[in-house]
Parts: structure tokens; C-alpha cells; sequence
């Protein structure tokens, strides 16, 4: 239970930071709070040769709200976000999760770009940004891009990141007038990880619904307005699609049957907050 | 750019309950074992190692965290308090860690100065907190012993006891 040897290299700007990923590549691992890396360090899940501190660099602990984003830097807290003045009122959903990660005690230290960039299936972050169409912003010595959530998380705590890039932010979309927004999750213990999170986004024609804790990945499906006499048929399709597998937290099959119950009562609570 | 070699130690300074201190410490010593291993501080214990069990919970500039899941070079600089530091003096309890001995909220006392840690910066932030509220931050705790009953009691009792000061200072 003690981390193996590694370089600490503690970044003092965005440049340098980069130059480090330039040349460490694959070596190197990114360390922001540490609420992720460090259980894996020391459970020696990871072994990286050199770890890259950021939570230095200048810039990166802004919260911006603007232009219909709610745009959080490299090293902003999850606590920092929870605590952004009228964050429900920005984008609900958000709001709605975030007590859900880990504990506060945690929160206090974990960013919520770290929790994107480790891409663990059950992350209340990595949903969020899905079932919200979201946006990643990452930047290498290559030059910047930016990409969508949905294409971003390839599956068990990966993604689509090159070795030689960091996230410089992550960008949710605030809240549409006339949508509503809901989140659920069940676990075995509070702050456990999610045997099944929903999240919901349903406005007067259409209703989405992200599903984390199943798939290898958050996933996220088009699927008919609560009420309507199909969504029973679709619900019970997705959670089929989804691939459940029997783990020591849960079985297959209960993990769908709360796809489709818990879904349900998502979405129906979304469409019932509809602004 | 400060680059710390893995197989040597380097000089960490930090604030400890109001004390600059330093120590050596490779990079992969983790904040746990800096505190009580180099400092020798062993009022912060540690369970899981690996953030579920929270006997670890110290405060880093002032929110408590899992000092097992932090390196101490990371801390560099940082303002850390633990248990040693709830006490006014040497002979006297803080007024917290006397609702617990009130309350009968601990047993074998493994929890204690992580939940201590915990509830000290929750009353300070919300002085009139709730039971649902502390009852949520305690999740982030196991205690094998006391079935947690006496520990929401002595939080409450403690809640109390700092408006009561609070009106009468
Ligand atoms: S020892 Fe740190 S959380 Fe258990
Ligand atoms: S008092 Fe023994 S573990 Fe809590």
C-alpha cells in the first residue's frame, strides 16, 4: 500500500507542464488532486516513472460562466464547483451530482477535470458531461483542440487524450430554458462508487438519458418524452444494449433492472422540473 | 522547475498546527506516514490506505482531506492540522473532543482524531448544522465501534455547546 518509486516534477507554468508530457510521454502520469492517481499509486495499479504535479500552474483555477458554458480549468476543485454561487440555477444537473462524488472529504481535494481524464465507468462527472453534450479542451506542444464528450471517454478509465496532452478545461453547457434536468444513482454505501447513475435531460420534444456504472463507458441514448406510450419498449431495449456484466457490487441483472426503473423515475423527474 | 529524483529525499516545509516543520521525504512518501513517521505527529492514524476508511482525515488549509491520499511534496508550503492541534493545552480538551467524551463517542478511539478533524471544520462552517448534514459527512468515516449513534450525538452536543460560546463570549 505504498506507491513505488517515481520523479516529482512540479510544474510552474502551462509550457512547462507541457514540455514534460513532450518528452515523458507515456511515462509520465498527470497528478491534480489526486483523489484518483494516489489510491492507484498506492495500490501500485499505477507505476508511472515520472508524476507531473499541475495544481501550480497559474490560470487554471478559474470557474467561467459564459456563452452558454459553464467552463472549469485544469485545477479547479470539485468543491469549488459545488460551491459556484447559483450553480443550480447555471446548469442543474450539475448541481445534482456533484455531492454525489466520493465524499467531501475528497471533494476537497479531487478536480473535476482529473475525474474526466481518469474515465472511471461510474464517475458522476464523465456522465454529466455526456448526458449534457459537453466539451473537452486539451492542449499538447502540438498545438489546442477541443472534443466532445461522447467521442472522448473509449472505455474502462480511458480515453481518446494523447499521451503528450492535458486537459485545460472542461466545458458543460448551462441549462436550456423549457428543459429540465434530473440525476439518480444508487450505490451500496453513501459515497460508493454507482452500481447504476442516470441522468436525464428532457425538454418539450425530445428526452436523453446517460447511463454510468454499466457499460465500460457513460453512454448515452435518444429516447421517447415520459408519458408516452413507447418509453417503456425503448428503456427496456437500452438497458439490454448496455451489456450489464455480474460484478462483486451487483448482478447483470439487477444492474438493468434499475436502468429501466431508476431511468424511468430520472427522466420522469426530469420532464417534472421542466423550467 | 523543480524535478525530485525518486531515489533521493528532498527538504518539505509546511505549516503543522500553527508550527513551520520540515523533513525529508522522497517523493512517494505520502503525507500519512510525512506526518507520522518524519514528524512523528502520530495523533493521525491510518486504516485502508487508500481512501475509504478516513482515520487519515487531516485538514489541508483548512478542508479536511485524506492525508493517505496526498504526497507530501505536494503539500510544500501548506497550512495541515491534525488532532494534536484541537487542544487549547496540554491539559485541556477543545470543546468538540469534550462532547465526545460526554457522548461516549468513541470506544477504541482508531476513528477518532480523522472524525474529529472532520466535524472541526463543519461546525466552524456551519455553526448551525444539522443532523442530516453531519450524518453526511460522516460517511466519509468508519468506525467499527460505536455505531456511529454516539458520534452524530456528540456533533450535536458539540453544535450546541460552540453557539451557546458563541452568544456568551
Ligand atoms: S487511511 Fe486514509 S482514508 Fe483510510
Ligand atoms: S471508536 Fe473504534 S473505530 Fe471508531
Amino acid at each position: 500500500m505504498k506507491p513505488a518509486a517515481f520523479d516529482y516534477v512540479r510544474a510552474e507554468s502551462l509550457d512547462e507542464a507541457l514540455d514534460v508530457l513532450a518528452a515523458e510521454g507515456a511515462d509520465a502520469t498527470i497528478l491534480a488532486g489526486g483523489q484518483t492517481l494516489v489510491p492507484m499509486l498506492n495500490m501500485r495499479m499505477a507505476r508511472p516513472r515520472v508524476v507531473l504535479d499541475i495544481m501550480r500552474l497559474p490560470g487554471l483555477d478559474r470557474i467561467d460562466i459564459a456563452e452558454g458554458a459553464i467552463r472549469v480549468g485544469a485545477t479547479v476543485r470539485q468543491r469549488a464547483l459545488e460551491r459556484q454561487a447559483d450553480l443550480g440555477k447555471h446548469q442543474p444537473l450539475l448541481a445534482a451530482a456533484l455531492p454525489w462524488i466520493g465524499h467531501a472529504q475528497t471533494r476537497n481535494r479531487g478536480t473535476v477535470c482529473g475525474s474526466v481524464a481518469n474515465a472511471d465507468p461510474s464517475a458522476e462527472l464523465p456522465l454529466v458531461l455526456v448526458a449534457l453534450r459537453g466539451e473537452i479542451e486539451l492542449r499538447s506542444r502540438r498545438g489546442a483542440r477541443r472534443a466532445a464528450a461522447n467521442a472522448f471517454f473509449t472505455g474502462i478509465m480511458s480515453t481518446e487524450r494523447k499521451d503528450d496532452e492535458l486537459i485545460e478545461a472542461v466545458s458543460f453547457p448551462t441549462a436550456h430554458a423549457g428543459a429540465g434536468y434530473a440525476f439518480r444513482e444508487i450505490g451500496r454505501r453513501h459515497g460508493d462508487f454507482a452500481i447504476v447513475a442516470c441522468a436525464a435531460v428532457v425538454d418539450t420534444h425530445k428526452a436523453r438519458l446517460a447511463i454510468g456504472g454499466v457499460a465500460d463507458r457513460p453512454i448515452l441514448r435518444e429516447l421517447p418524452l415520459p408519458g408516452s406510450a413507447d418509453l417503456t419498449d425503448a428503456l427496456d431495449a437500452f438497458a439490454a444494449d448496455l451489456d450489464a456484466r455480474d460484478d462483486l457490487h451487483a448482478t447483470a441483472a439487477y444492474r438493468r433492472a434499475l436502468v429501466r426503473r431508476l431511468g424511468l423515475q430520472t427522466l420522469q423527474e426530469a420532464a417534472a422540473c421542466r423550467a | 522547475m523543480p524535478r525530485l529524483m525518486a531515489a533521493s529525499s528532498h527538504r518539505v516545509s509546511f505549516t503543522l498546527n500553527g508550527r513551520v516543520v520540515s523533513g525529508e521525504a522522497e517523493p512517494r512518501m505520502l503525507l500519512s506516514d510525512f506526518i507520522r513517521h518524519v514528524l512523528g505527529a502520530t495523533g493521525t492514524h491510518v486504516g485502508c490506505e487508500h481512501g475509504v476508511c478516513g482515520a487519515c482525515t487531516v485538514q489541508i488549509d483548512g478542508a479536511p482531506a485524506r492525508s493517505c491520499l496526498a504526497l507530501a511534496v505536494q503539500v510544500e508550503g501548506a497550512d495541515i492540522r491534525t488532532v494534536e492541534g484541537l487542544a487549547p493545552a496540554a491539559d485541556r480538551l477543545s470543546p468538540l473532543q469534550n462532547a465526545f467524551r460526554d457522548n461516549y463517542g468513541l470506544q477504541c478511539g482508531f476513528c477518532t482524531p480523522g472524525i474529529l478533524m472532520s466535524l472541526d471544520a463543519l461546525l466552524d462552517e456551519r455553526p448551525n448544522v444539522s443532523e442530516a448534514e453531519i450524518r453526511e459527512f460522516l460517511s466519509g468515516h468508519l468506525c467499527r465501534c460505536t455505531g456511529y449513534a454516539s458520534i452524530v450525538k456528540s456533533a450535536l452536543a458539540a453544535a450546541r455547546q460552540r453557539r451557546e460560546d458563541r452568544v456568551y463570549a
